[in-house]
Order: structure tokens, then sequence, then C-alpha cells
């Protein structure tokens, strides 16, 4: 895909279409001449990730196989294959509607009995950096708007400095440091050999990072790879961090519904701050409260003490303003009123749990599938990783395969959405891996002695 | 050492800086005529009445979820906001050029614009193109832009503060006379702050030379029905432009109209060249807001879309918006009467003839300075009353204080600062 082209060099809207052999509408043309208004867009060339799972989901509508699976979707399914609304949710609402409150803009950082709520849960409620305020924390438009204000913020305060991704990270994350001015570079993560984490190459490219850059890291459940470092492997990145003085940026999109333990998937996060980083942190209740549509965030910068806190907060407040002015209310209502109501804060506990208990489940289900399959492979990174996403591991053309075969939608990369996955149809996704997995059978070894050595296998019978 | 110690402190925003001043103010006759949210006779917020029963349907139907909207937002809400600033009938929608960005509140729609202009307007990324707002203007007009990545960013003589008026002259000469593909932000109804709109002859001879020098319009339309109680009316300039066959964008806000100000509902609508523009427009629209906010808020959005969807609730919505805009009329009325009978020095005919919630009183710094702490009637610099702070408590209070600060302060000095 054209990434970079595609997001940010324009070119004439004419020549690219010269260019990609034919030749602009009469019409068009005619009316832009007309005009003269020269609106510069990019023709036929893809947009980036984003608009790929939508058209990835587009294929995926048009499918009739009756077993079609949709596992590129990075929003939480039941077992039944149905969005799920929290109980915890509906009776927030139900709460908040008796209330009947007013509509009244919220101040620029948002609702602050959210903000507060939603550091204490990523913090804990006994966290030093809380008791002594040294953090500001703001209400964001989910974690992409959250991400959004802390590169802008980066930007202009600690720029130029560059953002190390680890290598993959989410798609989004590139454009939206790109588009606040910063540079992107990578550290090895992802070990396509082990389908898990390469330690030791993260360690390496890290230990050269160039001191005060932006490292940013995965808190739990990686996203795409679903792969995380285990505590003494976040001891020593935070050794080494350290060392060369880097600004650490954690983003947070699933906490709770990583293990099913809000604690333990705010481990890593919660180390750092106590090894003494002033991090930056974006948070998400997209997935863990089910609140994707209503945009509920948080931002959080640990700062030296209050009067450092007060001053970033002062500049986060004019990065916000020209954006969107203040965020919206009803996300953030209903996730203060579950944090805050112990009943309901309780449930959402417990529905938090079960869901990432569902996804681990049909990790378990999957290996098991797919060894009842007769697959020789070693499944084991499928319940080694962690949260909504496994990368299976799978090439690009075995996608195809599983797509166009078996009608199962994922992403190029070997990507799945565990979340997808139900126990009504694991075992007709293990089929479909296996086939496209297994070993060479006689005929391809064969066909393949013929393509590549132009040789057939009397050729060898006779050495 | 912190990589944060050097961040300076940054001045708080004005308007919420005043509300923040009202709250800690003690004095019991105060009042806060500053920010621009409706408030009812009784001086209370006012959830409307169609809202209420919406969010009821809302709450109650089983099938709606909290699942991610569609990048752009979503679709009925983006149609049917379109249809309300160009019209049911509108020839542009018909001819499929006309496409919408759901987006958080006006400002997230003037966000979005300006993104897109600068990026693809006039050449790439031409961060030089003059982008004129008129003076004065919504004091967040210029940050939007600005932090979009124009780095030219002018005023068009617009309030004239010597016959506290439309310095129409003005404005024509800075069209007449600025670098062609010129950026212009146009409020489409109750100018913000002034309340001073052009006439219909007046914006027809504002099409005619934006037309011939090329020059981009960019609505912002905040107020549609609040104006005059009247949706069509409040429309007529952002139509006559669309008829007139401009490309143009407008920044549709439905915060205050229906009162959703908290929900942020916005809707940037695209009249486009042809349904090809059109589509490759929002192609890009969507590259820019996956990287800002990714899809935008769903709750405002559908309450919007139920009501405009429904012929029984759109006939109470407009009912509702009519209850509000007839409140501020009366309290124009009100207003001019009281100083009049009062002998306060100077005219006071421009409190009935602007329109929509704002009132640019005429009163210099000096006199807004002795409002605000001699009298507790607060309000901004800039001499910028919200009508709807008035109430019939509070009203007799309020006259009594602009005489008495207009009268005291003799400095007769009515050139507005910004």
């Amino acid at each position: 895909e054209l990434n970079s082209v595609a997001s940010w060099s324009c070119l004439p809207f004419t020549s690219v279409q010269i260019l990609l052999g034919f030749a602009p509408k009469r019409s068009t043309t005619m009316a832009l001449l007309k005009s003269n208004k020269v609106i510069y867009c990019l023709g036929k060339i893809s947009p980036s990730l984003g608009v790929v799972s939508t058209r990835n989901s587009e294929a995926y509508k048009r499918d009739t196989n009756p077993k079609k699976m949709n596992l590129g979707v990075g929003a939480y399914r039941d077992d039944q294959a149905s969005h799920l609304v929290l109980s915890c949710v509906r009776k927030a609402e139900a709460i908040i509607t008796a209330k009947q409150m007013d509509k009244e803009y919220l101040a620029i950082g948002g609702l602050g009995e959210f903000a507060k709520s939603c550091a204490e849960l990523a913090l804990g409620n006994d966290n030093e950096v809380l008791k002594s305020g040294r953090n500001i924390t703001v209400q964001t438009i989910s974690g992409t708007g959250s991400l959004r204000i802390g590169a802008n913020f980066l930007s202009r305060f600690h720029g130029p400095r560059d953002v190390y991704l680890p290598k993959p990270s989410w798609g989004n994350h590139t454009p939206i440091f790109r588009d606040a001015g910063m540079q992107l570079k990578a550290y090895r993560y992802y070990d396509p050999s082990t389908c898990g984490f390469d330690f030791k190459g993260a360690l390496d490219d890290i230990s050269k990072i160039p001191e005060q850059s932006v490292i940013m890291l995965h808190a739990c459940a990686h996203n795409p790879t679903g792969v995380d470092p285990r505590p003494e492997q976040w001891k020593e990145i935070s050794d080494i961090v350290k060392k060369r003085n880097l600004l650490v940026f954690f983003d947070m999109a699933y906490q709770g519904f990583a293990s099913g333990d809000i604690d333990r998937d705010a481990w890593a996060v919660r180390y750092f701050i106590e090894q003494g980083h002033n991090i930056l942190l974006s948070q998400s209740f997209a997935k863990n409260m089910g609140l994707y549509g209503e945009r509920v965030g948080g931002f959080t910068v640990v700062c030296s003490d209050t009067d450092e806190a007060k001053r970033v907060e002062s500049q986060l407040k004019i990065l916000i303003r020209p954006i969107y002015s203040n965020p919206p209310m009803n996300g953030a209502r209903i996730a203060a009123t579950i944090l805050n109501t112990p009943d309901l804060r309780s449930l959402w506990l417990e529905e938090v749990h079960g869901m990432a208990n569902r996804i681990i489940k049909m990790r378990e289900e999957l290996v098991a599938g797919l060894k009842k399959e007769g697959s020789t492979h070693s499944w084991q990174h499928v319940t080694d990783q962690i949260g909504m996403f496994c990368f299976t591991g799978l090439k690009p053309e075995q996608v195809e395969r599983l797509t166009k075969e078996f009608s199962v939608y994922m992403t190029k990369d070997g990507r799945i959405s565990m979340a997808g996955v139900t126990s009504g149809n694991v075992g007709y996704l293990a089929h479909g891996i296996h086939a496209v997995t297994k070993l060479l059978n006689g005929f391809t070894i064969i066909l393949t002695l013929v393509i590549t050595w132009g040789k057939t296998p009397a050729d060898f019978c006779e050495t | 050492m912190s990589v944060f110690s050097d961040v300076p402190q940054a001045a708080p925003v004005a308007v919420f800086k005043l509300s923040q001043d009202f709250n800690n103010d003690q004095f019991p006759k105060k009042v806060n005529l500053g920010v621009g949210a409706y408030r009812t006779d009784e001086g209370q917020p006012w959830v409307l009445p169609v809202v209420k029963n919406v969010e009821k349907i809302i709450v109650h139907d089983d099938r709606l979820n909290h699942e991610y909207l569609p990048i752009l937002g979503l679709p009925e809400f983006r149609s049917s906001a379109s249809k309300i600033a160009l019209g049911d009938e509108s020839p542009a929608i018909q001819e499929n050029r006309v496409g919408a960005v759901q987006c958080l509140g006006g400002t997230g729609a003037l966000k979005m614009g300006a993104e897109f202009l600068r990026r693809f307007y006039n050449g790439n990324n031409n961060t030089k193109t003059p982008v004129y707002v008129s003076a004065p203007t919504w004091e967040n007009h210029n940050a939007v832009f600005a932090n979009a990545g124009f780095e030219d960013i002018r005023s068009y003589k617009y309030w004239d503060a010597e016959k506290r008026g439309l310095d129409f002259a003005g404005f024509l000469g800075d069209l007449e006379s600025c670098p062609q593909h010129s950026i212009f932000v146009l409020h489409a109804c109750a100018h913000n702050p002034t309340g001073t709109d052009p006439t219909h002859e007046q914006w027809k001879q504002i099409a005619e030379i934006m037309m011939k020098r090329n020059l981009f319009v960019f609505f912002d339309s905040a107020y549609q029905g609040f104006a005059s109680g009247c949706l069509d009316k409040d429309a007529w300039a952002v139509r006559y432009f669309v008829s007139m066959d401009f490309e143009m964008l407008c920044a549709q806000s439905f915060s205050k109209n229906f009162g959703l100000y908290n929900e942020r509902v916005g809707n940037l609508t695209v009249v486009a060249r042809d349904a090809d523009n059109l589509k490759r427009i929002l192609s890009q629209m969507e590259m820019i807001v996956r990287t800002t906010w990714s899809n935008p808020p769903s709750q405002g959005a559908r309450i919007v879309a139920i009501t405009l969807n429904s012929t029984e609730l759109f006939t109470e919505w407009k009912d509702n918006v009519k209850t509000m805009a007839d409140r501020v009329l009366l309290m124009r009325a009100q207003l001019k009467a009281k100083l009049q009978a009062l002998g306060t020095p100077g005219t006071w005919d421009h409190i009935t003839e602007q329109i929509g919630m704002f009132s640019f009183t005429g009163l210099n710094p000096k006199q807004v300075e002795y409002m605000v702490k001699e009298k507790h009637v607060y309000l901004m610099s800039s001499g910028r009353i919200n009508m709807c702070g008035l109430t019939t408590n509070n009203i007799d209070y309020v006259a009594e204080s602009i005489h008495e600060a207009v009268t005291k302060c003799t400095c007769q000095d009515f050139t507005t600062q910004s």
C-alpha cells in the first residue's frame, strides 16, 4: 500500500491519473479549468490502513459464504458473534438518565471526575504521583485523540526529537506522530521466527537510541502482535531506557482486557513510574468498557512537581482548544459513573474478566483444534500471546488462500482478531488455517522442483 | 531535570476565565453575560424537550450499541445535517456533489476544513495562502487555522465601531484587494461577536467579488435557527452561495440550536464541483480524521439524526428553537427599551438590529471593567454580551449597570479592541 505517498504528498490529480496509465476525465478537467479551482486530489491511490480494513469489511459483507469469518475487526464480540454492551454500562446509563443533567460545555480538559478516576485506574489509587498531584490528566477523544494531543505536545515542547515505535506497531501510530510533525523510527520487537518477543533485539536497538528521544511502549496486549514482555524483561527495558535517558510514552488501550486483571495489565506502567520515569500515558476505554463510539480516553503527563503539572496543563488546553474545544460528555460520564460506583465497578471488573477469559479460551481451543486437524507446526504462540490480536505467523499468500478459499477475512500481516472467534467457528478456523499451512505434499514438492530448477523428478532419480 | 521544565505557563482562554471568575464571585446580584450558551428566563441551562424525548428513545432501543461510527460519522446524521444547511430541494444535493464529515462540534468542523484546505487548496501544503477572518471574529478562528498550519491569517474589515454596524465598504475593499485564492471565513448568520449580518443585497455583492477574484468560501454556521427563529431564513446566505456555483465548505454546529453543547455535534458540509471530486475530497478527509480522532462520538449525532429524520420530532425541534430565539428577541427589545427609558447616552438601536445570541454593546474596555469589577456583571472585554444571560429578574440591574458604566466612564472612545 502506498502509505506515505497517499498520506502526505499530493500530485495534481491529472498527473497522477496519467501516471497510473489513464487520461483524466475530460469533464473533470474542463470543470476544474472553468472553475479555476485547483483541488489536488489523489485519484485512485489507496489510502492507508484505516481504509484497508474498511475495504476488508466491505468484501466480507459481500461474501455469501455462510461460514465466513471477519477477523479484521478490532472490536469485541461475544460467543454469539454479537456486539456486546456491558451490563455495567447499561446500568450506568440508567443512573445518568435519571439524573437529568444539563448539557453544558465541559472544561477543555474534560470531566474532572472522569480524569481523576482515569488516572487512578492506570496508576493505582495509592500511587505517590496522584497523592502529590504531580500528574496532569485530561479527557481525550479515546486513544487516538490522546496520542494526538501527546504528539502535538511533544512536537511543540520536545522537538526536534524522534519517536521510536516497536516493530510492528499499531498502524495509526505512524500517521499520528508524523502529522504532528515528528519523525518515526523503530526498535526491534516482534520475532517472526518465534512469533514471540525479540528481547535481545529490542535491548540492542534501545541501547542505541539517541538520548532524550521518545520511546513508545505498549503497556499490555501489544497491537498487532499480542506479544508482551515478561516482568523481568520489562525491568531490563526500564533500566536501559533510563540509561539512555529516553522519554517514555505508554499506550494502554487494553487495561483489563489483556489478562482480565486491571492491576496486572497496568504493572509495566506502574513499575516504570516507580523506577522514576516521568511518563506520558494514553488510555482508551473503547475496548475495556465497550465504549468504542463514545470516544472515551485520557492523556496523562507525569511531571516533576505540581508547578510543572500546572504549566503543562495550561499548554495542553492551548493545544486542545483549536482542535475540538472540549470533549464529549456521554462516554466520560458513563465511565466515571462505573469507576466511582462500587457495585458498578465490581460488575465491570467481572465483565472485563469475562471478556478476557473468553479470548483466552478461544486461543486454547484454536490450538487444540489445529492439533486435532493434524497440524505439526508449533502453535504455542497463539496461547503465549495476549489480548485481542494474534499474530498467527501466516504469510501473505496463506492469508490470501484463507480468505479466498475459506472466507476468513484478516489483515495481510497474518493478524487475526480473537474477538471474532467463537466456540461455534473456532473449529472451522482451525481447519482453514491447517489447510493453508500444512506441510508440502508430494505433488507440491515436484511442482516446486520443476519450476525452480527446470528439472523433473526423473532427473533427480538418475542422480 | 525534567524535559518539561521549560514549558511556560500559558494564558487561560479568556471566555472560560470569565466564567471561572463569575463562579467564584460571591456577590448575590452577579450576572454572567459571557459564555455563549442559552439560558432560560430562570437563568438555567435548558435541555430541549425534544432532546429529552429522543434520549429516552435511544436508551430504550436495545438494538443500539456503542460500536465505532464510520470514520466520517453517522451517515444519517451527515446527510440530514447537510440538508438542514442547504435545504431539502438543494440542486447541489440532487446532483450528488454534497458530502459531509461529522465532526466534534463547530470547532471540529472548522478544524477539519482548515486541515484539508492547508493540504490540498491552492497547491499542495501551501501554508502561505492567506486566511481572512472578520474583525472582530470568534476568538478561536485564528487558532484553528494557525494550528492547521496556515502562516498568514489576516482580518477583513467588518465591524464599524463608530456607527455600530457593518463596515460594508471596508469589507468590499478587502475583498477587492486581497490576494487571489485567499480563504474567507464567513459567518452564515448571527455574526459572533457583533450580531451584525450583511443584508441579502450585501451578500450578493460579496459573492460576486468572491467569484470574480477566486476567493475560497468557508462558512461558519453555528446559529442556524437560533438567529431569526427560522431555519431557512438563517440559511439564506449559505444557500445563495451554493446557487452561485461556489465550491465551498460550511462548518455547522448543533451546540446551540440543539442545546447539545457537551456532546460535540458538528458537521462539515462539502459542496464540490461534482461527484467525482466529492469522492476524492472525502477520501482525504478520512485520512485527516484518522490521525485526529479516528471516528466521531455517537451520542449527539444520533440524537440529531433521529430528530431530523422524524417529521414529528423535527417539528418539535423547530418549535424548541423558536422558543429560544423568541426569548432572545424579547430580551433585546426590553434591554433597548430600558436603556432608552434611562436616557443612557448614545444610541441603542443596534441592540434590536443585531441578531442571534450576542450583542456588541459598544462598551469600551474601561466601561466593561467597571461593569465587571463594580457591578459584578460579567462580559467580554470587547463589549460582547450574551443576550441569553438576561432574564426578567436581572434585566433592570443590567440596564442600570450599563447606564452607570457609560455615564461614569467618561472616555467616550468607542473603538473596539478584540
